[in-house]
């Protein structure tokens, strides 16, 4: 019976799992998908409780400012406001990762960025509470901002925070093997300089948070708009000083994340200590300049890249030196720090590696984790560095990524070990469906193609705040009146992983997809669960639910087998029936033995009731791992490779790409339609960054372009014909196969795009976003020296 | 503010509801009368997020004054499917099939903006619905599926299928 009970993802120690599957890798339209096109789902902001009130937080129009007296006092007095807080209300500081917390849901003393919170207010309607505001004085000692990381680095007496010395929030040198004597000793060596740009998620759904504080029973329910409940959890109990277990979070369906959604927003908190101050629901819902002013953006990053080469093209050593701009407050930050390091050790074998990173406050909206987080900056530099010895060896950027790509079972320098890879074959699928080899170099002047790959963790090691638990935990129950319920807390932020759970959860229980109910999102009712991030929910979700589905099969199989009059062990399950692998098929066209599911539940409920079980996971831990090397270290990875197409505007300098190949690897699809779907998004952001997307700050920290009229992303003429392709794959450490494809997509479609712009004009931009301003500068300057 | 009744045609029902001079369409239509299906991502008209059907037309209904619908008729992403049996409208249906739906903030916005097209001119050309969606934001699909989705719509209605 143990037998039955194992899930192995040991590294080395695979079990041997069946890949002939019914629910996994079959295309099925999202199951909240009806319900999403009829306008009927319900988000956050669509939910209205009793007696609900709504909040409204003011924002200071400083970038640097301390702040000297708040009077409310006016404010009160105002008919219909219910109550006002402000830094005083939550002195406590929260942050995701937590020993390096330093936020606060309302400025305390002083803002660092333009729009931070410094008071709220809660009143009977929307238009009272604007009113409110307007009421409220702040006074302000306006201080100097500094919004450029590599000038608050050197200004040791302009302390963003007081405890950080220069304005650093982290830094860290990592050196693998022995990278000066390696790039001593190469055969060519590339020294280069590259700046990648402020962007952000830019997801349609602001946050909205609706909190009910029951005064009788001293409990708050929280409903909202969040990617990582838990943690939320756990920071929403330190900042109102409540036991976790007196707070419950409920997350209805979320309108796109990207990461954006992966901290507590501020009107979590707002809504919670407005709430139980006036004891009534109250609701925060953002306007779009909150987005903005909140929003945990992409890092921009100044990075200093030295790659070296043997004779043969081989990578010998990278140096990279990283000056990261972090914004305001901590964020996630260490941790996109040291992924951008950790980043530059696949998807090709890179013998000697010396990192040397820092992270610098700066008087912006804080910088977080988007889509892809550490692994957009460096994979934009080191694509381009690739090419460029390509063009050094005589070579093609083709085939320098082949001769230095990993494959299965490598192990990097830092330890980071890659289960499976079929990176090698995404290279050459992309460059077979693309005629890469017809083109490259070989187009006129004005049109480009370019080549490059990408990868990214799929799950995460650890959790913040270092703990052995488990991180997933699902439960399966079955019975008569409901069916297969599957209770799971991931957060399905719009990539699909609702109808992923019910179809891994129907693939080893052996019944359809939907039928399937899956009850996620809320603390109090769904299972426990990290969060929404790392691209780790098909990987680590699958282990649990994998495990949770053997533990019923192992309850249901004795009586399917009881009832069928066979062994135990020659019983499986498929597609509604259970039955003896040796005599499924009767002769003569006779039925076999087989029973069908539903009958044998009713047997077991009749003696058992209902049947529940529970599957968790926890990712192995790898020994031998370095100090320092262990951040970004991950269960397994995915890859992908891209060719973009593009077509230089030669008068105005525009860029239009035309064409995006796509190849990626994640393992077995769980849902091929889910997958495409995601490729597609990773693309549409990556050619947004690459081309236009920039939150544009003053040099006073004023934000310039905090609306969606300013800030400029792709709308459906700006993409590009896509053809996406997912090579053939099975990661056996992986459930059912599959790891992940999120935001491995989204990594070569910058550098590809450069690339191509370089094949078409021969100038290589180092710098984002490539403007049409700085093309036909560049343009320019050319016929000039011509 | 001096408030006053409004008669709003709203998905085929006449709703008496009470508002001021400067209530916006979309939180009269989400808030007073609950058909949240309409979404609001900017409030500034950048989003498309909010559009809904007046007369026919797509509109952005963050930028119209719920004072001015009186007399005009809206439709919301409510009333698309058959108001009788729930059966979805085939548009919907090929958004469902194509993958065109992620997180769905967008969709209903982005149906409507479909429909307001398609109902006008059966026979659009790729440019044209680009030319329709272009004011219809989407982070997560990549905007390819929505094409193909609203362009199958457009075959299955040439070839009378639907
Ligand atoms: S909410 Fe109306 S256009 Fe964005
Ligand atoms: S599906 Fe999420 S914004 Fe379009």
């Amino acid at each position: 019976m143990t037998k039955l009970y194992e899930v192995s993802n040991k590294y080395n120690n695979y079990k041997e799992y069946t890949r002939e599957f019914t629910e996994v890798g079959r295309n099925i339209p999202r199951l909240d998908g009806p319900a999403k096109v009829t306008g009927k789902v319900q988000y956050t902001d669509d939910l209205v409780l009793p007696r609900m009130v709504y909040g409204k937080i003011l924002r200071s129009p400083h970038a640097h400012a301390n702040i000297k007296s708040i009077d409310y006092s006016e404010a009160l007095k105002l008919d219909g406001v219910l109550g006002v807080i402000t830094g005083e209300d939550c002195p406590i500081a929260y942050g995701i990762v937590p020993h390096n917390a330093n936020e606060h849901a309302l400025a305390v003393g002083k803002v660092r960025n333009w729009g931070e919170g410094v008071a709220a207010v809660a009143a009977i309607d929307e238009a009272t509470a604007e009113k409110a505001l307007e009421l409220i004085k702040v006074e302000y000692e306006v201080l100097e901002a500094i919004v450029d990381p590599r000038e608050a680095v050197k200004r040791d007496d302009l302390r963003i925070h007081e405890d950080h010395p220069n304005n650093i929030a982290y830094e860290g040198v990592q050196v693998y093997g022995d990278p000066d004597k390696a790039l001593a000793e190469s055969d060519y060596v590339i020294e280069k300089e590259f700046y990648s740009s402020y962007v952000t998620h830019a997801f349609i759904e602001p946050q909205a948070a609706i909190a009910d504080f029951d005064p009788n029973t001293g409990k708050l329910h929280l409903y909202a708009t969040c990617q990582v409940p838990h943690y939320t959890h756990q920071q929403l109990a330190k900042v109102l000083e409540m036991p976790m277990n007196k707070i419950r979070i409920t997350v209805p369906l979320i309108g796109g994340g990207f990461g954006g959604k992966g901290v507590a927003s501020q009107a979590d908190f707002c809504s919670a200590l407005l709430s139980r101050k006036i004891g009534r629901p109250v609701k925060i819902t953002y306007e779009r300049s909150d987005v903005f002013a909140t929003n945990n953006g992409r890092h921009p990053c100044y990075m200093k890249f030295k790659m070296g080469f043997d004779k043969n093209g081989k990578i010998t050593a990278v140096d990279f030196n990283n000056l990261m701009d972090g914004g305001a407050y901590s964020g996630w930050g260490i941790v996109v720090l040291f992924y951008t390091a950790s980043m530059v050790h696949i998807p090709y074998a890179v013998p000697n590696v010396k990192f040397d990173g820092k992270r610098i406050f700066t008087n912006k909206p804080t910088c977080g984790a988007q889509r892809g987080l550490g692994g957009v900056q460096p994979r934009f530099a080191m694509e381009q560095l690739l090419d460029e010895a390509a063009e050094h060896f005589g070579m093609t950027p083709y085939e320098i990524k082949k001769l230095n790509a990993v494959e299965s079972g490598y192990t990097a320098k830092s330890m980071m070990y890659v289960p499976h890879s079929e990176y090698k074959k995404c290279l050459d699928e992309v460059v077979e469906k693309s005629e890469y080899m017809n083109k490259i170099g070989k187009l006129p002047y004005g049109k480009g193609i370019g080549l490059s790959g990408g990868y990214y963790i799929s799950g995460t090691s650890y959790t913040l705040y270092l703990s052995y638990k488990p991180h997933t935990v699902a439960t399966i129950k079955i019975d008569d009146e409901n069916g297969v319920t599957l209770y799971c807390g991931a957060t399905d932020i719009g990539q699909g992983v609702d109808t992923v759970m019910a179809q891994m959860a129907a693939e080893t229980l052996g019944v359809k997809t939907e039928d399937v109910k899956v009850v996620p999102r809320d603390t109090q009712i769904s299972t426990f669960d990290l969060g929404t991030f790392a691209s780790r929910l098909t990987f680590a979700t699958g282990w649990a639910i994998r495990q949770a589905a053997e533990k019923v099969n192992a309850e249901l199989f004795p009586v399917a087998a009881s009832m069928l009059r066979c062994r135990g062990d020659e019983i499986a399950v498929k597609d509604g029936y259970f039955y003896s692998i040796y005599e499924r098929h009767g002769r003569h066209g006779k039925k076999g033995k087989e029973v069908a599911w539903a009958e044998v539940v009713d047997v077991y409920m009749q003696s058992n009731g209902p049947l529940s079980c529970s599957g968790q996971f926890t990712p192995p831990r790898r020994k031998g791992i370095q100090q320092g090397g262990n951040i970004g270290h991950s269960p397994t990875f995915g890859f992908s490779a891209q060719v973009a197409e593009v077509d230089v505007d030669l008068d105005t300098g525009k860029i239009n790409v035309v064409k995006i190949t796509e190849a990626g690897d994640c393992g077995q699809p769980i849902n091929p339609m889910s997958v495409e779907g995601q490729v597609h998004g990773s693309i549409q952001m990556g050619l947004g960054q690459a081309l236009y997307e920039e939150m544009q700050i003053a040099p006073d920290g004023r934000f310039l372009n905090p609306s969606l009229h300013d800030y400029k992303m792709p709308t459906i003429r700006d993409m590009p014909k896509v053809d996406a392709n997912i090579v053939e794959a099975y990661d056996p450490s992986a459930p059912y196969g599959g790891k992940e494809s999120g935001e491995g997509p989204i990594q070569p479609t910058i550098p590809a795009i450069f690339s191509a712009v370089y094949d078409a004009i021969g100038v290589r931009f180092t710098e984002m976003p490539l403007t049409p301003e700085k093309v036909l500068n560049a343009i320019k300057a050319q016929k000039a020296s011509k | 503010m001096k408030k006053k009744i409004v008669k709003l045609d709203i998905n085929n029902h006449v709703y008496e509801v009470l508002v001021s001079a400067t209530d916006l369409l979309v939180d009269v239509i989400r808030k007073q009368i609950g058909l949240t299906g309409t979404k609001k991502g900017c409030g500034q008209g950048d989003c498309g997020a909010c559009t809904v059907l007046v007369d026919g037309e797509a509109q952005l209904s963050c930028l119209m004054l719920a004072i001015a619908c009186e007399g005009k008729k809206i439709t919301t992403i409510e009333g698309i499917a058959n108001q009788e049996t729930g059966e979805l409208h085939p548009l919907q249906q090929a958004f469902l099939d194509h993958g065109a739906v992620q997180c769905g903030f967008c969709t209903p916005g982005m149906v409507l903006s479909s429909k307001a097209l398609v109902d006008n001119n059966p026979t659009p050309t790729e440019e044209e619905i680009k030319h329709a969606l272009e004011g219809n934001l989407c982070r997560c699909t990549g905007y390819v599926l929505i094409l193909e989705a609203v362009e199958s719509y457009v075959d299955s209605l040439a070839k009378g299928e639907v």
